[in-house]
């Protein structure tokens, strides 16, 4: 009996793991198309069937941070053999780079990432700011009518947010904060905030009220009492919300594109816009999209201990 | 020099009340243990006094003053969880200095005060580890430590061994008396267990539903019980009770159990007493202490033949059920004192240790012979 059980536990073991890897190449495909076809030469990177094997090249980030116009005629020899090699890899593929004066001209990646940086992060601390305090308090004390306001809170996020979109732009173009940092911070804290709150809650209800109790009777305050025994304790937590609300205002596309054009736009509406000079370069994009995958994965590899206590929170007694 | 005081308490959780009119007096130094079933009130009596929990009337006083508005950071009283609570990201030194560390203390000041309180303790070898490396009574030492390491005015103790193994938890046990004995801190200990309260406390408080029940020495709490709640909830095995009909003859009186023929006998000033009293004669119960119960093999003057009927041996002595009418008393036995179940033995009840309650209020009828 005890056989037939281990060999038949064995197989679902197997099964499982043969899931798993099949599950994760399939999310792992796009990422690798992405990444491979940002070391694409242009020509191959939208052949049919696709190029597996070539040889990498740097070209694509070369065109994703400079300005460049197509040339009406063949560049000259010593013109060329002058130019920097980065540089000849622009007129190798029939184009040449903007300079004014001597100073070559940058895209508009590099400032749209930067916004798209202080966005997210900002967005980001404020989301998980407030939404630890007011889960703190749901927590914590009594609040009249709790129920129904955690509802209200969650119920922000029941429609889809499109649907707000029309309105939104009115209002931001009435009080003048289109194409702003702050405007784009208020709108992703807002929407991040309703699932800030909830998930910190779920993880502050986790943290016995006695060791708060236990600081308040050794001469704390309950404002020193959370931060010195509260936050600690929750930075599973923390962590995770942090993630999650990272990620959510980082590839926000719709309200990017809707409310921002140049000075505060960030990178998901951006990327997709720059054609080069020719034809879509998908190469370029690829690029963009490949270097603008990585501050999510960084910040996720980072708190990935966390992240991984946090998706099991409620299930581990600490 | 630390007197605390409860006047006239009031609690209430929405319309439940769980204090109602405490009154209390604890002295300097004195080890309070406060004594009842889960859901008396106890725990919340004592977060009260720590400041966790507001009261709704009355005053707590702390040395004279009154502190029921004081949050509990301003009332230098020191309190042991069930759980211990002991910070986990914190090593055992970290949890200890915690306390000192909310007062302007130098640094040497803090380590030299945490590293005596580990001595005393003798967990000096654990104050680099983490609380979840320790065991359960290391945990409980640590708790202990972190309470007293400020030398607080009061060391207020939530079941604090409740959660340990029975070997562990009187171990600990003595191991509380100790320090108490040592540090001399007034202490209010909360406890559901009546061993416990009797082990440890100078006077033990019982409570029931939010009322204070009794308050005195273990002794005064174990041989004069204020009523039926307290009988029967100090003392193990429990106290017997059952409703008993008086009746005097000419030189003695005779106390009837419950449809049985015979009574036994007691001393005739009974019946004064139970007047004196105020007894309504068809509400009094009679409580006896399994040892209390007096057995003999052979018939004695004034004892009555009963029959054994489980006996409970339990090394030292034996628990026998003994059937009486249509009752059943406990008695204490020497071990094998009745061979076997069945037996014919014969009984009466010591009345110096017996108890007399009204049956309807519960309260004793102050009856001492």
């Amino acid at each position: 009996m005890a056989a037939v059980q281990t060999s038949r536990q064995r197989l679902a073991n197997r099964l499982a793991i043969a899931a798993v890897i099949v599950v994760t190449l399939i999310f792992l495909a796009p990422i690798y198309w992405i990444g491979s076809t940002a070391f694409k030469p242009r020509a191959l990177a939208t052949t049919v069937p696709p190029t597996v094997l070539f040889q990498p090249e740097i070209t694509p980030f070369i065109k994703l941070f400079t300005k460049r116009v197509q040339l009406t005629r063949p560049v000259e020899e010593e013109v060329y053999e002058a130019a920097p090699w980065w540089e000849r890899r622009i007129y190798d593929g029939g184009e040449r780079v903007l300079r004014v004066g001597d100073s070559v001209q940058l895209s508009g990646y590099p400032d749209r990432f930067k916004n798209s940086l202080i966005v997210a992060v900002t967005s980001t601390l404020l989301a998980v700011s407030m939404g630890t305090l007011t889960a703190y308090g749901f927590s914590r004390f009594r609040v009249p009518g709790e129920q129904d306001w955690l509802f209200f809170i969650l119920s922000t996020r029941m429609l889809p947010p499109v649907v707000v979109a029309i309105p939104m732009f009115l209002m931001y173009r009435a009080v003048g904060m289109t194409d702003t940092h702050i405007g784009l911070i208020i709108l992703y804290t807002a929407f991040n905030l309703s699932f800030s709150v909830w998930l910190m809650k779920g993880f502050i209800d986790e943290i016995p009220k006695e060791y708060e109790e236990a600081a308040l009777v050794d001469g704390y305050t309950r404002m020193q009492a959370f931060f010195k025994i509260v936050l600690p304790e929750a930075t599973t937590g923390i962590a995770a919300t942090a993630v999650f609300c990272f990620i959510t205002a980082w590839n926000e596309y719709a309200f990017a594109l809707m409310l921002t054009n140049r000075d505060a736009q960030t990178a998901p509406p951006f990327i997709p816009a720059q054609v080069g000079s020719g034809l879509t370069d998908w190469t370029a994009i690829a690029a963009g999209t490949f270097l603008f995958l990585l501050p999510v994965a960084i910040f996720t590899f980072l708190l990935r201990n966390h992240l991984l206590r946090g998706m099991s929170f409620g299930a581990i007694r600490k | 020099m630390t007197h605390i005081e409860l006047r006239g308490v009031q609690k209430f959780f929405g319309d439940v009340q769980v204090i109602k009119d405490m009154n209390l007096v604890i002295e300097d130094n004195e080890f309070i243990v406060m004594l009842g079933p889960s859901g008396c009130g106890k725990t919340t009596t004592l977060r009260a006094i720590a400041g966790l929990e507001t009261i709704d009337e009355g005053d707590i006083l702390i040395d004279g003053k009154a502190v029921q508005h004081l949050k509990a950071a301003d009332r230098d009283i020191a309190f042991v969880f069930q759980s211990f609570s002991l910070y986990p990201h914190m090593t055992v030194y970290e949890n200890i200095a915690f306390p000192l560390r909310a007062t302007r203390q130098s640094k040497a000041e803090v380590d030299r005060a945490v590293r005596q309180m580990a001595e005393i303790l003798q967990i000096t070898p654990l104050l680099q580890r983490r609380p979840s490396a320790l065991s359960g009574g290391d945990m409980q030492r640590v708790a202990i430590g972190r309470a007293l390491v400020r030398s607080p005015k009061a060391l207020l103790m939530d079941e604090p061994i409740g959660a340990l193994d029975a070997t562990l938890r009187e171990e600990m046990r003595t191991e509380i008396k100790r320090l108490h004995i040592k540090q001399g801190s007034t202490t209010i200990y909360v406890t559901h267990d009546q061993v416990e309260a009797m082990a440890l406390a100078d006077r033990i408080v019982i409570m029931n539903e939010g009322v204070l029940q009794q308050v005195g020495t273990p002794d005064e709490v174990y041989t004069h019980p204020a009523n039926l709640f307290v009988a029967q909830f100090v003392g193990s095995p429990v106290m017997n009770v059952a409703e008993a009909r008086i009746t005097e003859e000419k030189d003695e009186a005779r106390v009837f159990m419950p449809g049985a023929e015979h009574g036994f006998p007691f001393p005739r000033k009974l019946i004064a007493l139970l007047e004196a009293g105020k007894a309504s004669p068809d509400a009094i119960s009679l409580g006896v202490r399994p040892e209390g119960v007096l057995v003999e093999r052979e018939k004695r003057e004034g004892y009555l033949p009963v029959e054994a009927h489980i006996i409970e041996p339990l090394g030292s002595h034996d628990i026998v059920d003994l059937q009486i009418g249509d009752r059943f008393l406990r008695a204490r036995t020497k071990s094998g004192f009745v061979p076997r179940p069945g037996e014919q033995v014969w009984a009466r009840i010591d009345p110096a240790q017996a108890h007399f309650f009204d049956t309807r209020s519960g309260n004793s009828l102050g009856v001492r012979l």
